[in-house]
């Protein structure tokens, strides 16, 4: 019952969000504010985990292609669907669901507990659109990181494979342009899109909603991640049933 | 002026507000007293809307706030003043930006217009050199008169203050509640006071609400409370010793 009760809450703060909007001039900076905090802030971690985890990526396949009759441009090849495909939107959507989603659920959650959303309320504005709404739209620009995250995963892949031997950097190059399908692009950029949905109104579920003092900061903010982590990874499953099969 | 008649308030099976019915007036600084856990608070936030009741009402000015729609609540609203227990200060923002927040919400000024009344309510408030401070660089008192600041900004008519006084040493408490005081006679205000602070009862008292155990055990004001042989109220605002004493003394300059 607590699960359909929540289920159903989250939909009508989905709906609340877009009710009774803030003057936009205040509106405007509280965008800002959250690019700068959500996105801008999340560039330098993306960047790191991309770089490393697209050569890591390619050491692995290079070196579990032991066959010799298999060309050593599949490793660019095998390298570049593993990040567009699945590390940079999904994997790093989990890690962002850690970072960017702790940030806004305790953000939220202490604004909670210190009253500040009482007063809000108290003064006759929509809290979930003055706090929520902002947050949605900044994660809007998140297609961006994940087009970085792509081309930092796909970088450090060949610096890997040159640096580490595994092939030329004209196999990596033909490897990376091989069989390439814009719609998988196009695929990826859906995910993102519903994934900075999710990883923008479910920490602020449970930030709005929390009841208690500090340490329940600190709770629904785990509980925060593991639920835009499950939901992230169920709606990726449906997502790829749904567009490549 | 603020009537609540009968007001029913339950969490579950535990009923907190059996039947309430009083009045608050205009230009008069009401406060509702009782223990902890008598509904105090409970009470504040009904009145404030911030919680629904099962039964009973409340009218601003003789409007029935639960009979309102949504656009008119809001209007209300915008004309409240609020100063919370922990004051709720807008932890990202300065304390001249916490001032001018209603007016950037709900008025259409320019921005040196805002900036004229941001100065001229924090220097009522005796902070006028803290605009730049965050809310974490000010003391309790500082930040009380910061949230009184913020809560008289937009010229409300109805203030209300949550335990304005908890946390604060007895000489900034009695400054908390003679501008409290002053500004609901300037702005001729209806104010409404939760508290368990006496020495706020005797000091600013026009009106006091006593409630025990959701129940309105008692009213009068500050000339009334020395006088009552209600046991619950004695037993609650003589319960020190000194205050027994202050109690002895003016009945015997009043006899």
């Amino acid at each position: 019952m607590t699960y359909l009760h929540n289920i159903g809450a989250y939909f009508i703060m989905v709906k609340d969000m877009f009710r009774k909007p803030t003057k936009w001039s205040v509106m405007k900076g509280l965008i800002l504010k959250d690019i700068d905090d959500l996105i801008i802030g999340s560039f330098g971690i993306v960047a790191f985990i991309s770089f490393f985890v697209g050569g890591v990526v390619t050491i692995q396949t290079a070196l579990n292609i032991s066959n010799p009759l298999i060309p050593k441009y599949l490793v660019g090849f095998a390298t570049r669907q593993s990040v567009i495909l699945e590390f940079a939107p999904t994997f790093i959507s989990i890690i962002m669901a850690g970072k960017v989603g702790s940030f806004i659920t305790s953000s939220i959650g202490t604004m909670r507990v210190t009253e500040q959303i009482d007063a809000l309320e108290v003064m006759g504005i929509n809290a979930i659109n003055y706090l929520v709404f902002p947050k949605f739209v900044a994660l809007m620009l998140y297609p961006f990181v994940i087009s970085i995250a792509m081309f930092l995963g796909i970088l450090g892949g060949m610096a890997a494979c040159i640096y580490g031997g595994f092939s030329t950097l004209d196999d990596y190059i033909t490897g990376i342009q091989l069989d390439f399908m814009p719609f998988h692009i196009t695929y990826a950029f859906i995910k993102t899109i519903v994934f900075a949905f999710l990883l923008a109104t479910i920490p602020s579920f449970y930030g709005f909603f929390m009841k208690g003092g500090a340490l329940e900061v600190g709770k629904a903010s785990t509980t925060a991640f593991v639920w835009t982590s499950v939901a992230i990874i169920l709606l990726n499953y449906i997502i790829t049933q749904l567009l490549l099969s | 002026m603020i009537e609540v008649k009968d007001l029913h308030k339950s969490f579950g099976n535990t009923h907190i507000l059996k039947g309430i019915t009083t009045s608050f007036e205009k230009g008069k600084t009401s406060l509702v007293i009782g223990q902890s856990g008598s509904g105090k608070t409970v009470f504040l936030k009904c009145l404030l809307g911030l919680f629904d009741y099962e039964e009973g009402a409340i009218s601003y000015d003789g409007k029935i706030f639960g009979n309102l729609n949504s656009d008119e609540k809001r209007n209300i609203r915008s004309k409240i003043g609020m100063v919370f227990q922990g004051s709720a200060l807008f932890d990202s923002m300065t304390i001249a930006e916490n001032v001018m927040f209603p007016l950037r919400m709900f008025t259409k000024q320019s921005k040196s217009e805002m900036e004229d009344r941001v100065n001229f309510v924090l220097k009522r408030v005796n902070l006028e050199n803290a605009h730049h401070k965050m809310p974490s660089e000010a003391s309790g008192g500082m930040q009380k008169r910061v949230a009184i600041a913020r809560a008289i900004v937009n010229k409300p008519k109805y203030l209300f203050c949550d335990e304005p006084n908890s946390g604060l040493d007895p000489k900034t408490a009695i400054v908390i509640d003679n501008l409290i005081q002053e500004i609901t006679d300037e702005y001729n205000i209806t104010t409404v006071i939760n508290s368990h602070d006496m020495n706020s009862v005797m000091e600013i008292g026009e009106k006091i609400v006593f409630l025990k155990n959701g129940h309105k055990a008692w009213e009068g004001s500050k000339d009334t409370i020395f006088k009552t042989d209600n046991d619950a109220v004695t037993n609650f605002v003589y319960s020190s010793e000194l205050f027994k004493k202050v109690r002895k003394m003016y009945l015997e300059e009043n006899q």
